[in-house]
């Protein structure tokens, strides 16, 4: 398994099935871990470092495929700035890991369900990601993987604060679940401002496609947790689960239906243009596919059009993404010529107007 | 507004007297504010007052200088941390406990212990970890509640279970 084999197909969370797959395009969870014994990593010197990702590495790659089937290891010191791009794309690492310097890495498996970052602001940032509404399966998973490495890592642990992490926000559990909801027709009829209200009352955070710092785009919103200890982890999730996402499905789905029997025009003008739009355009950006993407995809749930698959949607969405697209072509390309290609691509997957 | 007085510098020092019932202000600069006699010492007063308020907030907010040693671990220093927002080495959660511990309770909640998932190694054996965090857990808050409701006979037999599982 090679980190080239990727930038073809989509990734696992992108399967586009899943429970309540017209709304959750995916569920996340993660931890994170320190070793004992060893300096968190803002107080590591560059040797202090190497021996954390060192044994890291070792122990994840040692227990194989009881983390994660054919698993593989990718050295981010040694990646070209195109495959760490390509990483952040596919969500199996984060911005600040693939930009930071020093020694890191990321271990995937196959089907990228699983992700485990070495050396981000913690020693090991656990993940999975699931498609459509999966918490509890990701959660038995990843505190079955958490287990595993546990007996060859001895993680940082205090019976007071629990798992310690670098940064005391994320203390206790180190869990961060991330559900990735689809919104558009919140954003259509301006209510995803009583979403965000609800969230911040719920003290959960809400962030764009790429999480922290990112705008959301093609209307992607991530809810996850803040309060990390003092909250046992199922309970963490049975709320999401049973509380804070069926609130916001019920408000989005509120919303599709006033604009299918209220405003049947500005839905369908929008689901058109958008279509129209892909199928003609021959420069499109990232913004402009993403945007015309989210349009598509709520004019496809709502039965405006019937001659595209969800799966066809989530191809475009991954692959004409800066980095993977520039892998597909085997070179780098910018400006018009990238958005040429683009474009290209779009209209091969969809076919011309 | 200028001062009454020179007409000359900005007033900052305003004065309300009741001289017979009648009320008379006077809006002065601190320069002939303190030659007024009586006044003078006051309008120099302040400064303390704002040094006392500013060790307060300092104090308060962990900031102040002499009282936490460095991590002996890591080298980490309070000061450092609160810039950088991360934490050096396990052991500052020992180090700066004290300090850390308001600051953690107002990012979760108001949450002081944690209660979910704990390694298996390392462990008591025969005693289900978990369990027993959680049963901490209801004990401090059923102290919190007996002390509320001022059972205070009912607090101190809380008080001795906590320490006498804390001691196991």
């Amino acid at each position: 398994m090679k980190l080239s084999d990727l930038a073809t197909r989509a990734g696992e969370w992108l399967r586009g099935d899943g429970p309540l797959s017209e709304i959750v395009i995916s569920s996340r969870i993660r931890l994170a871990r320190n070793v004992a014994g060893h300096n968190f990593l803002s107080r590591c010197t560059r040797a202090q470092r190497n021996t954390v990702e060192h044994k890291t590495r070792a122990a994840i790659l040692a227990a194989g495929d009881l983390v994660a089937k054919n698993l593989f290891y990718v050295d981010l010191a040694d990646a070209p700035e195109i495959d760490r791009q390509l990483l952040v794309e596919r969500h199996l690492i984060s911005k600040p890991h693939a930009q930071a310097e020093g020694s890191r890495g990321v271990a995937v498996g196959e089907d990228e369900s699983v992700s485990i970052m070495v050396n981000e602001e913690d020693h090991l940032r656990l993940q999975v990601l699931r498609s459509g509404l999966q918490l509890e399966e990701a959660w038995e998973l990843i505190n079955k993987i958490d287990d595993t490495l546990e007996r060859t890592l001895d993680f940082a642990f205090n019976p007071r604060f629990g798992y310690l992490t670098a940064c005391p926000t994320n203390v206790g559990t180190g869990i961060r679940v991330s559900v990735m909801l689809h919104l558009p027709a919140l954003k259509l009829t301006g209510d995803i401002e009583r979403v965000f209200r609800a969230a911040k009352d719920m003290r959960l955070a809400v962030r764009g496609l790429y999480g922290e710092g990112t705008e959301a785009t093609g209307d992607f919103y991530q809810i996850s947790n803040q309060t990390t200890l003092g909250k046992v982890e199922e309970d963490i999730i049975q709320d999401f689960k049973h509380v804070v996402i069926p609130k916001i499905i019920d408000y989005e789905h509120h919303a599709r239906r006033t604009l299918l029997s209220e405003r049947t025009a500005v839905l369908d003008d929008k689901v058109f243009r958008a279509v129209g739009l892909l199928r003609s355009a021959r420069l499109l950006t990232s913004e402009e596919v993403l945007s015309a993407l989210s349009h598509l995809r709520l004019g496809m749930n709502l039965g405006r059009i019937k001659d595209i698959q969800v799966r066809t949607i989530n191809e475009i969405l991954l692959l004409t993404q800066p980095a993977h697209l520039q892998k597909m072509l085997a070179k780098k390309v910018e400006g018009d010529a990238r958005r040429s290609a683009r474009a290209d691509f779009v209209r091969q997957k969809l076919g011309s107007a | 507004m200028k001062c009454e007085n020179c007409n000359n510098s900005q007033a900052t020092v305003h004065l309300t007297e009741i001289k017979a019932g009648k009320k008379i202000e006077k809006h002065l600069c601190e320069a002939c504010a303190s030659q007024i006699e009586g006044i003078g010492a006051a309008v120099k007063g302040h400064q303390p007052i704002n040094e006392l308020l500013t060790n307060f907030v300092m104090a308060h907010s962990g900031l102040a200088k002499e009282q936490v040693a460095n991590c002996e671990d890591c080298g980490m220093s309070w000061a450092e941390f609160r810039q950088s927002g991360l934490l050096g080495c396990a052991n500052d959660y020992k180090v700066f406990e004290r300090e850390l511990a308001p600051l953690i309770q107002r990012a979760h909640e108001g949450a002081t212990h944690h209660i979910g998932k704990v390694p298996s190694r390392g462990q008591p054996v025969g005693v289900p970890a978990r369990r027993r965090t959680v049963d901490m857990d209801r004990l401090r808050k059923d102290l919190a509640r007996a002390v509320e409701a001022e059972d205070y006979e009912r607090a101190a037999k809380i008080r001795d279970q906590i320490r006498l599982a804390d001691q196991e």
